[in-house]
């Protein structure tokens, strides 16, 4: 098959709308008689509902007002557990938890509405910490708050301690962070017995809110329908939240008659919606005197807010990646995640494996000084090599080169010199500049089962024109899904990129390819966008209608000659896993992935000793990633990830009060700006993998995974400060300083 | 509930054309834009003046539309997204945006290219540190902000329009 | 948007003389409205109590920047663009031309005013603490009236200040100096760009032969209000900076200066950093 598209950086297939202003995001969609909505939500954490309360000075018979007693269903939203209502109905378990809607037709009455309402509550004690969670200070889920928890286990931990000349402990924390997608999350639906509920709105997976609405309406599945419009930002935000609001727009629907449009202000799609999980981790690491490792002991902690929702999923995650990439043959991974009084914690890209990974890379820095091992030599002691077995047990089989990326990265970011140079200018200095790097993995597509249990599909369509449209549920949210996809239907049938067009994800309308998540929509639904382009093509050539090498025309000739004499030409294909790939869901044990990309990511940081910031200066991200299907893509993900990974190190603290994000404005939420962020610098190397197209492995997670360690190991290497928690602001680094000088007196 | 006060007629240009409409007078021009004038293309992404998604050309100059009420539009020159192009011509920061990949997710790019339109009015040839200043008003989560700034300096070199030119 | 947009009203006078009648007659009734930024952030976020506001944005009366052999005039309704771009104002009081770049975004600066500023009176705000130390004075008018003071002064606590409700912020003046002072304005937000300050400090120095003749130092963000630092100010005057004498200085300014807590930091980062930034200040006079 020659690439003639694939591999190569071609126009974005929607970028000129988006360039232009003529995409169409869900508050663009306008249509006549529509309602608007909005959201009366608790102020405490937990407690009991009294009554509601309509206060004066509002034409209330104006309103639409919906309680968890207008909900046709089940009030509940469906995903994993079912224990998160739609609305709260006698309960609150977090601030913010929705309890009343309203719809009107005038935007700025609807505000003073929102006012109008009084919830009486009798409040009950509420937990905010993992710590108190844990000690059960109360008990908000089954009889110990904890919505999963895993054992894993290789080799022996227990007896291998013995071997260990050396052992180190650390406990390292990361906060909350918030997706902070430009776009709010919004929702427009029609509702009604009859035709059913149709929502258009701002997600990642139309078929998750799908499966959320049919058992709130009680509807059966033909009578939902999802479109996709066009999202601005998603990063995991956009995953499972969007269920929430659709249920809540539809609610309004079904009980107005009419279309309700619900947009969130920032401020409401801050406090209320989904965080990345707050997490604990201990390692007891053993090490013998030469740096191997001997036995790893991590406690890996998630804090999960006050519902199930994806807990376990992330926490699954989190516990495969907890180990990095290092070979040990004695390992004990205990995970757990626990409920508080937070509004649920949910998907943020990385999913688990940023915490794990923070925790894991700046731990190995500390093994290695406690052995006088340089950082890099400790890892190329360890690293894992083609043959070795992960912490779940699966072998290795590509060949792995994580010293030759090692080297490489080094040589980009001018490691050594750096290093040297710093060491030797820093004394004296008011700004210290330090280096510092990570070393990780991210497993692509659904863990284990998953893939198997989604059982994605994908179909093709021709057109008589001779264009081939691709019916799939991923969506696009920046990443470049409907690029991605024509370059590779483009090459896997002959022709033109322009030929290939991606049909709206409508859940009336294309099967269900899965949620655009886990970094699987190049690699897994890629792949069945290639087969079954594929077999668009075999139909033709095996109904006589075309030669395998044929040019465009006679392409297009052909499927007008196949529609007009045997109808429509369709290809549906469905997820086969790769042979070979083996999982345990109850021992937790075997392939957790089809493929891992590896990383080495490299950062230069400079510290003001006069106001304690730090600051990024310059980075280095250099990836394995099977093949680049997009090269300006490919960057953009990586440069996106590690700026928003530079976020989650230095800057992005939310800060809590009695379960409550007090400081959700962009003012007081602070994301790097374009003054901010240092020149990221980019490389790939590709070692393909079989089963994705082209050899393509999943890449849209990775560069969360490593910047924060690498960032916090460059301050350490600068300052010689021991920073184990994230965000590392300048009152954390003051703090760490001080203590530090103040040791030496 | 408070009195209230009637919407006013406002006056004013926008990309070009004279336009009136009715508004309250401390709606914000970015609700008159979208909703009374139906140009969606200015986004709302905080509310607060922070992201400049909802970033305009008043009178020459970049202002957060969120941040200014409708009474204030008064007889000003306005240009939005949407007056950027001429008809199917891109202005250069847009072809460069494509070329470089300065859009991903979209929403911010409104805003975006206004403020590199604004910035390149200013300096023609920016430096780094000044294509940094110019922009960091604006909110970009998807990028990270590299083929942003490419995407500038290649405008700079595209030969068609860059600037506000004459409308 | 959280306010019921209806039950605002915004005005335009026609005339400055029809806008301070209208003070006059309903005192307390109407606020001044200039670019906006502050006040929109917070009828968006539904704390803006106050229903009825003037635009004062058109009077021509309060722009233009004068300059005269002694001082530089300032309209209150000076933006920050128009600051950054006055050639005397970058030669000569270039910290407030520091302060107008650090404000907000270029998007901002094309809309906030001065006098929108000083009137919103933050203790958190950018331009204040340059404007003490360049001896600013302001001028308030009304119907009945016009007079200067100080602006050192007008701030008497926490968004209080010494402006009667029929009074309008007419024009600031810096008056110019004869000698060329040493310059230093640090603002420690918590990122590079738009951002609200957690510590500001502002600084200027006549130093001859090492010794201070004479300085001003104003910080924003750890008090109340903007405040000229004079006890530490008084500390220096006629001193050689030393490191016996700045490491004095700093406790002298931790006595005066009242840091607190708050969604941004600590109470002890901002005393910490006053002291540092008074410490490099200093320094740099000692040279």
């Amino acid at each position: 098959m020659e690439e003639k598209y694939f591999g190569h950086s071609v126009p974005r297939k929607e970028g000129r709308e988006k360039v232009t202003g003529r995409a169409q995001y869900v508050d663009d969609l306008a249509f006549p008689e529509m309602l608007y909505g909005v959201t009366v939500r608790s102020s405490i954490a937990r407690g009991r509902i009294l009554g509601i309360r309509f206060g004066e000075g509002i034409p209330w018979n104006e309103f639409t007002i919906v309680t968890a007693a207008d909900i046709p269903g089940k009030n509940e939203i469906a995903l994993i557990e079912h224990d998160q209502p739609c609305l709260a109905a006698e309960v609150i378990n977090h601030p913010e938890e929705p309890i009343v809607l309203l719809a009107h037709p005038d935007r700025y009455l609807l505000e003073e509405a929102r006012r109008a309402v009084q919830i009486d509550v009798e409040p009950l004690p509420a937990i905010f910490s993992i710590e108190d969670s844990i000690a059960k200070r109360a008990v908000l889920f089954g009889e110990d708050n904890i919505f999963k928890e895993y054992h894993l286990e290789k080799g022996d931990v227990d007896a291998a301690w013995a071997q260990a000349d050396v052992i180190v402990e650390g406990e390292y924390r990361t906060g909350a962070q918030e997706q902070l997608y430009i776009e709010n999350q919004g929702m427009i639906a029609t509702a009604n017995p009859t035709d059913g509920v149709t929502i258009w709105g701002s997600l990642q997976c139309p078929y998750y809110v799908h499966k959320a609405l049919v058992p709130l309406f009680n509807l059966p599945a033909e009578k939902i329908r999802v479109i996709q419009a066009a999202t601005g930002g998603g990063f995991g935000g956009k995953e499972e939240y969007p269920s929430i609001i659709a249920g809540h727009a539809a609610l309004l629907a079904w009980k107005s008659g009419k279309r309700v449009k619900i947009i969130y202000d920032r401020a409401e799609d801050m406090v209320a919606t989904t965080k990345r999980h707050p997490s604990r981790t201990r390692h007891r690491t053993g090490v013998t005197r030469d740096g191997k490792l001997v036995a790893m002991d991590i406690d890996f902690v998630l804090d999960g807010g006050a519902y199930a929702t994806l807990s376990s999923v992330v926490l699954s995650r989190g516990t495969i990646h907890a180990a990095g990439p290092y070979f040990c043959p004695n390992v004990r991974v205990h995970a757990r995640a626990m409920a508080t009084n937070a509004p649920p914690h949910g998907a943020f890209r990385g999913f688990g494996a940023p915490q794990a990974l923070f925790a894991v890379e700046r731990h190995v820095d500390q093994v290695a000084r406690a052995v006088n091992l340089t950082p890099e030599e400790f890892r190329r002691r360890n690293f894992l090599h083609q043959g070795q077995t992960t912490i779940t047990g699966q072998l290795i089989h590509e060949d792995v080169n994580l010293d030759g990326l090692l080297d490489r990265a080094f040589r980009e970011s001018d490691y050594y010199a750096k290093r040297e140079r710093f060491a030797r200018e820093n004394p004296g200095a008011t700004v210290k500049r330090g280096i510092g790097f990570a070393t990780f993995m991210h497993g692509a597509g659904f863990t284990g089962s998953g893939e198997v249990y989604l059982a994605s599909v994908v179909e093709l369509e021709a057109t008589p024109e001779g264009n081939v449209r691709v019916l799939a549920a991923s969506t696009e949210i920046g990443q470049g899904t409907n690029t991605v996809f024509s370059q590779i239907a483009a090459d896997a049938l002959g022709i033109s990129y322009d030929r290939i067009e991606i049909a709206q994800p409508d859940t009336g309308a294309v099967p269900n390819s899965g949620p655009t998540v886990a970094s699987r929509t190049s690699m897994v639904v890629g792949h069945l966008v290639e087969t079954a382009a594929l077999n668009i093509k075999r139909t033709l050539v095996d109904s006589g209608l075309l030669c395998d090498a044929c040019t465009e025309d006679e392409f297009v000739r052909a499927c007008r000659r196949y529609i007009e004499t045997r109808g429509p030409l369709r290809s549906r294909t469905q997820y086969e896993p790769p042979p070979g790939l083996f999982w345990d869901d109850k021992k937790y044990s075997g392939d957790a992935y089809g493929t891992y990309a590896w990383a080495v990511y490299v950062a230069e940081v400079a510290v003001d000793t006069v106001t304690f910031e730090a600051r990024v200066t310059d980075f280095v991200a250099l990836q394995e990633i099977g093949k680049v299907i997009h090269p300006v893509l490919a960057a953009g993900q990586i440069e996106g990830g590690v700026a928003q990974a530079i976020g989650m190190a230095l800057y992005e603290n939310v800060v809590w009060r009695e379960g409550r994000m007090a400081n959700g404005q962009m003012t007081n939420y602070i994301m790097p700006t374009a003054a901010d962020i240092p020149p990221i610098r980019v490389f790939f190397e590709e070692h393909p993998y079989p089963f994705g197209p082209h050899g393509a492995k999943g890449i849209g997670e990775l560069p969360m995974d490593g910047p924060a360690a690498a960032i916090v190991n460059a301050i350490e290497n600068a300052t010689g400060i021991c920073v184990r928690e994230i965000p590392a602001t300048p009152e954390v680094l003051m703090e760490a300083m001080t203590e530090k000088a103040g040791a030496l007196v | 509930m408070s009195e209230t006060v009637s919407r006013i007629s406002i006056a004013c240009r926008v990309n070009g054309e004279p336009r009136r409409v009715q508004a309250f007078p401390m709606a914000r021009l970015l609700d008159v834009l979208r909703e009374e004038m139906h140009l969606t293309g200015t986004k709302e992404g905080c509310g607060e003046g922070e992201c400049g998604a909802c970033a305009v050309l008043m009178d020459g100059a970049i202002v957060n539309s969120c941040l200014v009420p409708a009474i204030q539009a008064e007889g000003t020159d306005i240009r939005t997204i949407e007056g950027i192009a001429r008809g199917e011509q891109l202005n250069a920061v847009q072809e460069a945006f494509l070329e470089c990949g300065g859009a991903q997710c979209g929403i911010c790019t409104p805003g975006m290219v206004i403020a590199s339109v604004a910035l390149l009015e200013r300096h023609p040839h920016p430096t780094d540190a000044e294509i940094r200043e110019g922009l960091a008003g604006n909110l970009c989560r998807c990028t990270g902000y590299q083929k942003i700034f490419s995407a500038v300096v290649r405008a700079c070199e595209l030969p068609n329009e860059k600037g506000l030119g004459s409308p | 948007m959280r306010s019921y947009i209806p039950a605002y009203d915004l005005r335009v006078p026609g005339s400055l003389s029809e806008a301070l009648g209208l003070l006059a007659r309903e005192p307390g009734v109407w606020q001044p409205f200039a670019g906006g930024t502050d006040l929109m952030v917070l009828l968006e976020a539904g704390k803006l109590p106050h229903k009825k506001f003037l635009s004062v944005a058109k009077l021509d009366d309060l722009r233009g920047i004068e300059v005269t052999a002694s001082d530089v005039t300032l309209g209150a309704l000076t933006t920050y663009a128009e600051v950054q771009k006055h050639p005397v104002l970058q030669a000569e009081f270039p910290l407030l031309c520091a302060a107008a770049r650090e404000t907000g975004s270029v998007a901002t600066q094309n809309r906030g005013t001065l006098g929108g500023n000083i009137v919103n009176a933050s203790p958190a705000a950018d331009s204040p603490p340059a404007l003490l130390v360049y001896d600013a004075e302001i001028e308030l008018i009304s119907e009945r009236s016009a007079r200067w003071l100080p602006y050192h002064g007008f701030h008497s606590g926490y968004k209080k200040m010494q402006l009667a409700s029929d009074e309008l912020l007419r024009a600031i003046r810096l008056p110019r100096r004869a000698k060329p002072w040493r310059q230093y304005y640090r603002k420690v937000g918590t990122r590079k760009a738009q951002a609200i300050s957690k510590v500001c400090f502002a600084g200027t120095a006549l130093v001859e032969n090492g010794v201070i003749r004479d300085l001003r130092i104003a910080l924003g963000s750890v008090a109340p209000i903007v405040l000229r630092a004079l006890e530490t100010e008084d500390a220096m005057r006629g001193r050689i900076a030393t490191p016996t004498v700045i490491a004095a200085a700093k406790e002298t300014l931790a006595r005066e200066i009242a840091p607190i807590n708050d969604i941004r930091s600590t109470a002890r980062y901002r005393l910490r950093v006053a002291q540092n930034l008074l410490e490099e200040f200093l320094s740099q006079l000692a040279k």
